[in-house]
Parts: C-alpha cells; structure tokens; sequence
C-alpha cells in the first residue's frame, strides 16, 4: 500500500514510460537461472567424461551389427509353427493377465477412491497401487521368474501387477470424478452402501472400465512380448530363442510379425473405446 | 405430521445456516418455502432426511424422531421420505424402470436388486405410475434420452416409489423451461392429492408457489419469517422476504449459481 504512489494518480508522465519491452524470463531469479544452466552443463561434460565410452569396442562392433543385419535378410518364416506357438502363448497371457488384472483393479479403485472409501481403506488402496506401478515390469517378470520358474505363468503373474497399477489408478480417478447427485439421490431413498455403488457408481464409471479393458489388452500384449525376453514365457521367449541360436533371419519374421500384431490390435482397440467413449 | 423443533445447522464453526428453527407440516398439506439464495431452504430439507446432519434440534416425522437414529435405522427412515432434486438426479446410464425402480431398493434384497428381477407388485406399481405421469413408453430408453420434464417426471415416479409419508422436492421445476414447469408442478398439486401426501417443494418463482401450494413459508437469514396462505403474502412480506440487505445477499446472488454447482457435486 504505501510504496504504490502510481495508485494514487493518473497516468505516468511520456518522459517516464518504458520504451523497450521483453518477455519476463521463465525463472526470475537470475541466480537461479544462471546457476542451473552452469550445473546442468558442468554435470553433463562431467557424466560424458567418466563414462566407460571405449571406441574401440564400438568401432569394432559396427562389423558385427552389419553381420546381424546381413544375417537377417531376407527374414525366414520356415519355422512358422515355433512362431504360432509363440505367439498364441502371448495372446493367452495377455489375455489371462487382462481379466485377472481386472478383476482385481476393480476393487481396489474402489478402495482408492477419495469420495467413497474411508481414510484407513483409502490408504491401503492407494499403497497397493503405488507399489505396482513403481516396477517396470521387466523388473517384475524378473522376480518372478525367480519365484515360479520359466514359462507364461511368470508373464501372466507379472502382466496381471502391470494391469493393476494402470487401471486401478485410472479407474479411482474416474470414480472421484462421478457425479455426486446420483449417489445422493439413492442414499436419500434409503438403498444400503453396496447397492448404491452397484446402481449409483458403476453405471457412471462402466464406459471408462470398457476402455481401459481393452486400452489394457492391447498393452499387455505388447509387453507380453518384452517379458517373454526375461523368460516369462510367449513370443519374447522364441525371440530370445532365436537370437540365442544365431538365427537372426528368424527373429527378424518375429519382430516383424509383433510389429504387425501391435498395429492390429492398436487398430482395433482404438475403434472400439472410439465407439463408447 | 411432519413437525421440525429448534432446528439448528451450522458448518464447522461459520455462523449457523439455520436458527433455532421451527416447522409444522400436518398431512396433506402442499407447503412451497420460499426465499432468496442462501437463505437455509436447501440445508433445511436435507436436513429433514440427513442429507446434511442437523447440529441441533428435533425432526419427527409421524411421531419418529429422524435425529438421533442410527444408520442401519436411518436407512429404513429414509425410505419413507422421497425426495425430488433440482438436477433430477437419475442415474444416466440406467433404463428408465431401473431408475424408477432404484426408488424399492431400500425394500428388496441385494441379489434382486443386482440382477434386476424386481418383485411382481413392484413392476405393476411402476408401470401404473409412469402411467399416471405418462411415461409408460419410456421404460426401456435411457435415462439420458429423455428430455428435462420427462426426466423430472421419472423422478417423481422414483420418489413415490418408496410409498413415501412425505415428498421433499428441492427446486424441482428450475432447470425446466417455464412450461414444463407449471406442469410438474401441476403434477406435484395433483399427486399430492390423490395420494393424500405432505409435500415440501423449495421454489423460486414465487408465481407458481401462489398458484400451486395452499401454504407458503418465507425464509431469510435461516429463520422463517413469513408462514401463511398465498394471499397473505403481501408486497410487505415479499419485501421482507427478498429485498434489501445490501451487499452480503446481492453477493451471495452473484455466486449462487458457482456455489449450485459445487454443492451438486
């Protein structure tokens, strides 16, 4: 207030207005801004420096990829049954993966709901899916391979936490989103806590639930592959396979074919939530 | 008899909505409380079915005391109030009869209510309602097809649904177009009769609370300031009810609507 006296009168004298005009820097403090860009440099010609960068190595690898390429052209589909196989097993986990993942995020979004689960339910919703969304599931797969052997019931375990972690927590924010009328209006005619959720709630959130379903078969799918690699089983593991055989003409009719798979079903769940959303 | 003694609601520690405030309603008897924005009509009748717990004071409703019961108890008492919102309130996504029928689920086990195989007489009782309010057609469309007066129509057959022993209807006619609401109100006058219903209605357009109701109660400031039949509401008590006190209300006017939309949520 008292170091305002432009407040108290019209406009400033001409002789006193600015005449040059630049937009304000994204950080004000110059000290600041000057002193993240030096660090962020020195810390980068730093990080380059002590890394083990040996160009010989890379030198000589340039060969060896060029040999790997070579090798895989043209791309062989000799052994299409292995390839089948492969990724019939990944479609399964997927789709095993999806619906227990499902099943189960269903009533943890519910628990991890702001405006229905009390604090203490709340807190332990909102743990378990912190806790499975902070493992990339390569990660997980590897603990679980460890623990239950090779093969797709590690890929399905794993897949199953993956889903969790997504659709829980997007299911939870959509609950938080409902409109509250709803569930006023049936809790004013006398319907008990469950059935309220089942007539109020559900109805709300079902076209989001549809979509992330399928959002999340798509991604299973996908990542089935990758966690095949650390040998919870599918196409990944006949990826590996290949590679491990040098039959690099082989894995190149893999990759292709999971590149294709991916488009499909990208396609495909994309038309479907388009329609319901 | 719905009969309201000391009532008092207040929020945390702001100065109390309602005060000390007192209400009788005998069957029968189609009751429009009116008053500007702000004035406690909202709290009060969610007040009466526990939407909003009271802070003080007494609530009986045909000699049951709603205040001090507890939840299980509560649920059981809600279901003989039905209550009718602004916003409809209908459950969008559900058929029509779902939605009418969500007014018995208060009655019926869980597993009918889930898989929808509703009681015989409670799909007679539906289909005989939604014929008296003309929408029998309507069962199998979605809620959200409907337009704004049928919605509310939808809404009124939920609310009479419970065999209510009171109807509370909390602005019903203002998100409809002038015509759509004479004619639930309308509706509302006739039902009320021929049910032989005690009807609470909150109401802003104070034309319609003269043509419809027989009594009419002015609210201001969570007191009522004015009880008395249409012709006794004079431009004194209109006054009294609506105008002056300068920037506090007109304020409060002003964010009405922002404020509307937060409570609905």
């Amino acid at each position: 207030m008292t170091d305002a006296p432009s407040a108290t009168g019209g406009a400033a004298p001409a002789e006193d207005r600015p005449r040059a005009w630049r937009k304000p820097p994204f950080i004000a403090n110059p000290w600041v801004r000057w002193g993240i860009i030096a660090l962020t440099t020195a810390y980068v010609v730093w990080a380059v420096s002590t890394l083990p960068f040996d160009w010989q190595r890379i030198q000589d690898g340039i060969p060896r990829a060029i040999r790997i390429f070579k090798g895989a052209f043209p791309p062989s589909f000799e052994r299409s049954g292995l390839l089948i196989e492969g990724f019939l097993e990944s479609i399964k986990i997927a789709i095993v993966a999806t619906l227990l993942g499902i099943g189960l995020s269903v009533p943890i979004a519910f628990m991890a709901a702001r405006n229905i689960a009390p604090k203490p339910v709340y807190a332990v919703g909102r743990a378990t899916i912190i806790v499975a969304r902070s493992f990339h599931p390569v990660i997980v797969a590897i603990l679980f391979v460890k623990a239950v052997g090779f093969g797709p019931l590690a890929g399905i375990l794993t897949l199953t936490v993956y889903s969790i972690g997504f659709v829980a927590k997007m299911l939870a924010e959509r609950i938080e989103e409902i409109d509250w009328g709803q569930v006023e209006a049936l809790r004013a005619a006398g319907a008990a806590t469950g059935i309220t959720l089942l007539y109020a709630v559900i109805p709300q959130i079902m076209p989001r639930q549809i979509g992330l379903s399928i959002y999340q078969l798509d991604s299973n799918l996908r990542a089935s592959a990758v966690v095949g690699i650390v040998g919870a089983g599918g196409i990944g593991a006949t990826l590996m396979n290949a590679f491990g055989r040098y039959d690099y003409d082989f894995a190149l009719a893999i990759t292709l074919c999971i590149i294709g798979v991916i488009l499909v079903s990208e396609a495909v769940s994309g038309r479907i939530r388009r329609n319901i959303w | 008899m719905l009969r309201i003694k000391d009532l008092v609601k207040r929020y945390g520690n702001d100065k109390p909505v309602l005060k000390n405030l007192n209400l009788e309603v005998p069957g029968e008897s189609v009751v429009s409380i009116i008053g500007a924005s702000g004035a406690g009509k909202s709290t009060l009748l969610r007040c009466i079915n526990r939407l909003v717990e009271p802070s003080a004071g007494s609530i009986t409703l045909n000699g049951m005391e709603l205040t001090g019961l507890s939840s299980g108890q509560l649920r059981k008492a809600r279901r003989r109030i039905g209550m009718i919102f602004q916003g409809f309130n209908l459950v969008d996504r559900l058929t029509v009869m779902e939605n009418v029928q969500s007014g018995r689920l208060g009655y019926i086990p869980t597993w009918r209510a889930a898989l929808r195989r509703y009681p015989q007489d409670d799909i007679d009782r539906a289909f005989h309602l939604m014929e008296r309010v003309g929408i029998a057609h309507y069962a199998n469309k979605r809620a959200d097809e409907l337009s704004g007066g049928e919605r509310q129509r939808v809404g009124v057959v939920r609310a009479l649904m419970q065999e209510p022993e009171i109807l509370l209807a909390d602005e019903p006619t203002a998100s409809l177009d002038p015509k759509t609401s004479r004619q639930i109100m309308e509706l509302l006058q006739a039902l009320a009769a021929e049910l032989r219903l005690p009807v609470l209605i909150n109401i802003h357009n104070v034309t319609e609370a003269r043509e419809f109701t027989q009594r009419i109660v002015g609210m201001r400031y969570g007191r009522i300031i004015f009880d008395g039949d249409p012709a006794a509401l004079d431009n004194d008590a209109m006054d009294e009810i609506y105008a002056g006190v300068p920037a506090a209300e007109r304020e409060e006017a002003e964010h009405t609507g922002h404020l509307r939309e937060v409570a609905a949520r």
